[in-house]
């Protein structure tokens, strides 16, 4: 805990000093509420609401944690297929990089005239927001394989399955859970676009309907959820990450 | 295991010839070296009884079966340590039965224990030294349960102090377990050192396979490579690896 404190007591007390710029500065030019509240406003507004805003947040977290789990799942599955099968890595690879260029906002709405209002086009949105860094750092992760190890398994009679499982796939969870952890903070964003199309409940929702009737500090109460939401996702597959792999990390330890 | 025949073999890359109509034979409980200049297939030799390449011509017969092409047939120690750093001292040396045999710890413990390394078991290997993880290696390349016994330049990397350490330990370890070993060395003195026979394979793909019979009896002196006789036998080596040098018989 010490040593958490020790590391992080420098953001944080510039993350206070801003705060402390931004009160001051809505103070002093006397700026109205609906164009930007202060903080403490903010913070006001957060407690006050909290039993509302509760259930929207919730229901975020819902649809994320499963659209990431999901978005992963999928993001796997690719690159092992892409990695084990060369015809399709080279068909299919330059694809998925098109994917990307997508523009999810025009896509969105598309997916609801498909499949309606339900949790499937939501789900389709954030898959398609996750899984495309971890297919990619995965793909990284298998092709920087160390070739000594390599060709000792080979000269040593590996099966191909021995070669992916007891070499190629541990080399690679270090890059894997690079890709994870910019996953899992897309996937909020994802949740809460897909939440824009139409949804009962959900800091999207939340979030335009204060929008709508001006109450800026409402929105500010949204965006910091948000942010707070994806920083504990990231802080949960690091943890994650340092439990699961020893003696290989390419950060520091 | 009766012994491992490679018969003309001939193997080319591209353009470039590495050697031609290339015969050796390694007998049951051998140990022989092959020394060469750098570029002379040493290694290549090994790739193809290891399977990963497959020669234009010859055959290789392990027990007068056919393996050419064939993965699987023989245990293998690289140049580089090459552990994995996920694993254990312990585990990686498992690995190798994993890969081929059932995983049988016991005696992985009492491998580890007759090397020296039992207080290691549970490291990792960037805990380990060189000289250290090579000798993890070793052990796991006689983990294996195959017969044959290929190691390449394994004491390249290492300083000279802790070569000579490692050969002895090496022929200590050997003398217990009596495996029939190919040796791939550019060191004349660990060639003579170490082996009962030494195949001195030529610098151009023309020349003639030579072979030297080493004469020192077993277990070898410590100091053996500072003996008059041996430093005879280095230099009639030295001139067979440089016939350019004008050395005639």
């Amino acid at each position: 805990m010490n040593k958490l404190l020790l590391k992080s007591w420098r953001p944080l007390l510039v993350l206070l000093l801003l705060f402390g710029l931004w009160e001051a500065a809505v103070r002093f030019f006397q700026i109205e509420d609906w164009l930007l509240p202060s903080p403490s406003a903010i913070i006001s507004e957060a407690t006050a609401s909290w039993d509302t805003f509760f259930v929207h947040f919730v229901a975020t977290t819902k649809l994320s944690v499963v659209g990431f789990l999901i978005g992963s799942a999928v993001g796997l599955l690719i690159a092992v297929t892409l990695h084990r099968i060369a015809f399709f890595r080279e068909s299919i690879y330059p694809l998925l990089i098109l994917s990307q260029n997508i523009p999810t906002i025009v896509l969105a709405p598309l997916l609801v005239v498909w499949f309606g209002f339900g949790i499937m086009p939501k789900l389709i949105v954030i898959t398609l927001v996750c899984f495309f860094p971890i297919t990619v750092a995965c793909l990284d992760g298998f092709r920087q394989t160390s070739p000594e190890l390599k060709h000792f398994m080979q000269m040593s009679g590996s099966t191909k399955r021995q070669m992916f499982w007891k070499l190629e796939w541990p080399y690679a969870l270090p890059s894997i859970f690079s890709g994870l952890k910019i996953s899992a903070t897309y996937s909020v964003m994802g949740a809460v676009i897909s939440e824009w199309l139409g949804s009962k409940e959900g800091i999207g929702v939340y979030m335009t309907m204060a929008s709508r009737s001006f109450r800026t500090d409402r929105v500010f109460v949204a965006i910091f959820a948000i942010m707070a939401l994806s920083l504990l996702f990231f802080i949960v597959i690091k943890l994650l990450e340092k439990w699961c792999i020893r003696g290989q990390s390419k950060e520091e330890k | 295991m009766k012994r491992l025949e490679l018969n003309n073999l001939s193997m080319s890359f591209e353009a470039k010839t590495v050697f031609k109509q290339l015969n050796m034979t390694i007998h049951e409980g051998e140990f022989v070296s092959i020394l060469g200049p750098s570029g002379s297939g040493k290694s290549t030799i090994f790739h193809l009884i290891g399977g990963m390449l497959h020669p234009d011509e010859g055959s290789i017969t392990l027990n007068d079966k056919d393996i050419t092409g064939q993965k699987g047939h023989i245990s293998y120690m690289p140049q580089a340590p090459s552990l994995f750093p996920w694993r254990t001292v312990l585990e990686n040396v498992l690995l190798i039965q994993e890969i081929n045999g059932k995983k049988d710890k016991s005696l992985a413990l009492e491998m580890l224990n007759k090397a020296g390394l039992s207080s290691y078991a549970d490291a990792t290997p960037d805990e380990l030294s060189g000289g250290m993880k090579q000798r993890v290696s070793f052990v796991r390349a006689l983990m294996s349960p195959m017969p044959l016994l290929l190691l390449d330049e394994p004491f390249g990397a290492l300083d000279e102090l802790t070569r000579l350490e490692m050969q002895k330990w090496l022929l200590s370890l050997w003398s217990m377990d009596k495996r029939t070993v190919l040796f791939i060395t550019h060191n004349i003195d660990e060639a003579l050192y170490l082996s009962d026979r030494i195949y001195i394979l030529p610098s151009n793909p023309n020349g003639k396979l030579m072979e030297v019979k080493v004469p020192f009896p077993r277990p070898r002196a410590d100091d053996l490579w500072l003996n008059q006789d041996f430093l005879e036998w280095k230099k009639d080596i030295y001139y067979k690896l440089k016939p350019s040098e004008g050395y005639s018989k």
